[in-house]
């Protein structure tokens, strides 16, 4: 099988540049720490409001973590718990959710916490909040006839 | 150009009829599905609410199953079976009639999902994401159209092996080979999808079980759902490698790296499909980022492709002697609807295809995970590149099976029809992504989210989507008519089915290409080693399982 000359320059070009992209993404995910959502942590979805954190939604302070806030969000349809919730400008959250019944999304519009909540599991994600301003949470994932009402908002404030 | 005898050979009469079939269902599809996707654009711009109770989600779910299920797999099947028939010759009556048991199979199963649609007991999206449960008669029409589908495919290996029996030592006909392995992949790729449904769905929506595992249901489903694409997508290859070379009057650039490159696809579309599910919390980040590996492999065969298609097409100018590095794309035979409306879909999958490495490049893919930027991808992929392809095939292959001709009107009609296809998809799959970035939801109706400053911003770009969606309901509108016209008015003729030749001095392709035991071999191996410890993972890790949800 004859392979033209030009055809071999371009694909030694394509695969190199293909090699440099995905060691850039490698090493900004295991090596930087900005792996996708993976908790990997379970629930039972019928016990959610009795197991801890997600029987105090909201907003919490923590002492001795790599993080200074947990935020808890427990999901329905079609609401989220909280459905407002303030927090201080440069905190680092780490913002823990599950859902109650169906999968839901969990995207917080304009960063880059967006993950999935699916029954059963814990999603969880560590951000730093260092733009004030009201944010946005939508469901992303289809829900059900809802689906477009279900929201909450993060106003990051100055204190 | 001197008309070969090879250029006279029709599709048999009988095969005609049969691929025939498959197109009346894939269009009606399109009339359908198209009507449902006007409609959503005209919600979501705000200014337009449904009559009469009809739900958003119930359209959105009629417009998935109608274009992503149901035109796709009928236009492809229809088309490789008349394929087949053209290159490898006739289909034998046992491999006929096993093509018309799996078109009855997947009509059917079409009537029974789409009955259970109109009735509000399915409004789940054509995802059927599990613990949304739907009615028990949904999934049993999906799995006939599945399984109807493997019964269709297997009249074109019937013919395959067939010819491969009587030219023993020879490497089949390009498009053969091309179909059969789209047909393998295809049912390679539907065994996930039909085991979640074959064993967790169907008897849990029938109530002999109580509860599914939720992640196990999803990871079958992209098993599936990645694959699916490369599904719709290689009939388009297919045209664009071994056709339009025929339709311009130029040459194959290589038989060999044109199946070299099928079957890169075959081996590297399957063990991908966490990329699709990486925002997931309940696989591992290692075997989400080998996946994301394996997915980036079909770049390979991607730019042998880019490679090919413009080299037959530079070839092919200088040959006409034009001048200069892009000379010879002004000779290109732009006034024929055969070549120009494919190349509008090829040329659209430049943007698609980059659009693509961003949704699978592992973290990055949280910034448009579920954004409206995905549907805005799509509809650049599978319904540009793939569907405009499809529409450019049905141009001559209509008329061919119907004994027809296509008309110099009809001709322009079909450009036209192109353009206005590209216009639209520019102002609806544009603003998609742009919206997608600024974080608007996909397959959400209009809200405005509590009067959030952020969704205020989406609402110039969903109004841009409606005008995009009505002007391409308008392109769906000259192919349908273009299609009855070829179908039962156009003047009685000859239409030829063009089957592109390699340049003379390549040697024949190398007969491992069609070592099947090797390549499946392979597929499998690439399988088992993607697939094999997550998923033992996502089973003894199970969380309790989840009970069925009627949210709609």
């Amino acid at each position: 099988m004859h392979i033209h000359k030009f055809e071999k320059i371009w694909l030694i070009f394509g695969i190199s540049c293909l090699v440099i992209f995905l060691s850039v993404v490698g090493v900004s995910a295991f090596y930087l720490g900005n792996k996708p959502p993976s908790c990997l942590t379970t629930i039972n979805p019928e016990k959610v409001d009795q197991t801890k954190p997600f029987n105090k939604p909201g907003l919490h302070k923590v002492e001795g973590k790599e993080w200074d806030y947990e935020l808890v969000y427990v999901a329905q349809a079609f609401s989220y718990n909280p459905a407002q919730v303030e927090v201080p400008l440069g905190a680092k959250v780490k913002v823990i959710a599950t859902t109650k019944d169906v999968i839901h999304g969990f995207e917080v519009a304009g960063t880059n916490i967006n993950m999935m909540l699916e029954p059963g599991y814990v999603s969880e994600y560590t951000t730093t909040f260092d733009k004030a301003g009201e944010y946005l949470i939508v469901c992303n994932e289809y829900c059900g006839s809802g689906h477009h009402l279900m929201f909450s908002k993060i106003e990051v404030v100055e204190k | 150009m001197m008309n070969t005898a090879a250029d006279k050979i029709k599709v048999d009469p009988r095969d005609a009829k049969l691929s025939m079939a498959h197109f009346f269902v894939a269009f009606a599809a399109l009339a359908i599905g198209g009507l449902m996707g006007l409609l959503q654009t005209l919600v979501r711009s705000g200014k337009f609410e449904l009559p009469a109770g009809i739900g958003y989600y119930q359209l959105l779910t009629v417009h998935g199953v109608m274009m992503g299920l149901i035109l796709t797999t009928f236009f492809i099947m229809g088309f490789q079976y008349a394929a087949v028939s053209r290159t490898a010759g006739t289909h034998s009556n046992a491999a006929r009639r096993t093509g018309w048991v799996g078109f009855w199979l997947m009509t059917l199963g079409t009537a029974m999902a789409a009955t259970m649609v109109l009735l509000n007991k399915a409004s789940v999206l054509y995802t059927f994401y599990a613990p949304l449960q739907a009615h028990w008669i949904f999934y049993l029409g999906l799995t006939f159209v599945v399984v109807g589908s493997w019964v269709d495919g297997a009249s074109q290996i019937m013919t395959y092996v067939k010819w491969r029996k009587n030219n023993p030592g020879k490497p089949s006909p390009l498009l053969s080979f091309m179909a059969v392995i789209n047909t393998v992949l295809w049912i390679v790729a539907t065994l996930g999808v039909a085991s979640t449904v074959l064993f967790q769905l169907l008897p849990w929506s029938l109530g002999w079980v109580k509860t599914v595992d939720v992640l196990v249901s999803r990871t079958l489903f992209w098993y599936f759902g990645h694959p699916l694409v490369y599904f719709w997508l290689l009939p388009a290859y297919m045209c664009w490698y071994a056709i339009i070379p025929k339709i311009i009057g130029g040459k194959i650039f290589s038989d060999s790296l044109a199946r070299l490159s099928f079957i890169m696809f075959l081996l590297f579309s399957i063990p991908v499909g966490f990329h699709h599910q990486l925002t997931e919390p309940g696989i591992d980040p290692a075997w989400k980022f080998i996946q994301v590996i394996l997915t980036f492999m079909v770049v390979i065969p991607s730019l042998m492709t880019a490679f090919s298609l413009f080299a037959t097409f530079e070839r092919y100018g200088r040959s006409k002697g034009a001048k200069g590095l892009f000379g010879w794309f002004k000779v290109l035979p732009w006034n024929d609807a055969r070549f120009t409306v494919p190349f509008i879909g090829m040329a659209s999958f430049i943007p698609a295809g980059a659009g693509g490495i961003v949704n699978a490049s592992n973290q990055m893919d949280q910034v448009v995970h579920n954004t409206i930027w995905v549907t805005g991808h799509f509809h650049l992929t599978a319904a540009t590149s793939v569907v405009l392809t499809f529409f450019g095939i049905s141009y001559w292959l209509v008329p061919h099976l119907t004994g027809r001709k296509l008309t110099k009107s009809m001709n322009k009609l079909a450009i036209i029809q192109g353009w206005v296809w590209f216009i639209g998809m520019v102002f609806m799959s544009g603003a998609m992504h742009i919206q997608g970035l600024l974080g608007g939801p996909r397959r959400s109706a209009f809200s405005t989210y509590g009067d959030s400053a952020q969704a205020a911003q989406w609402i110039p770009y969903q109004i841009a989507q409606a005008v995009g969606g009505t002007i391409l309901f308008l392109g769906i509108i000259l192919v349908l008519i273009i299609f009855i016209n070829l179908t039962f008015f156009a003047p009685k003729g000859d239409e030829e089915f063009p089957v592109g030749e390699a340049e003379k001095s390549e040697a024949a392709a190398p007969m491992v290409f069609e070592n099947w035991k090797l390549w499946l071999g392979i597929t499998a191996v690439l399988i088992l080693f993607a697939y094999t410890i997550p998923f033992i993972d996502i089973i003894q890790n199970a969380p309790p399982g989840s009970k069925g949800f009627k949210t709609w």
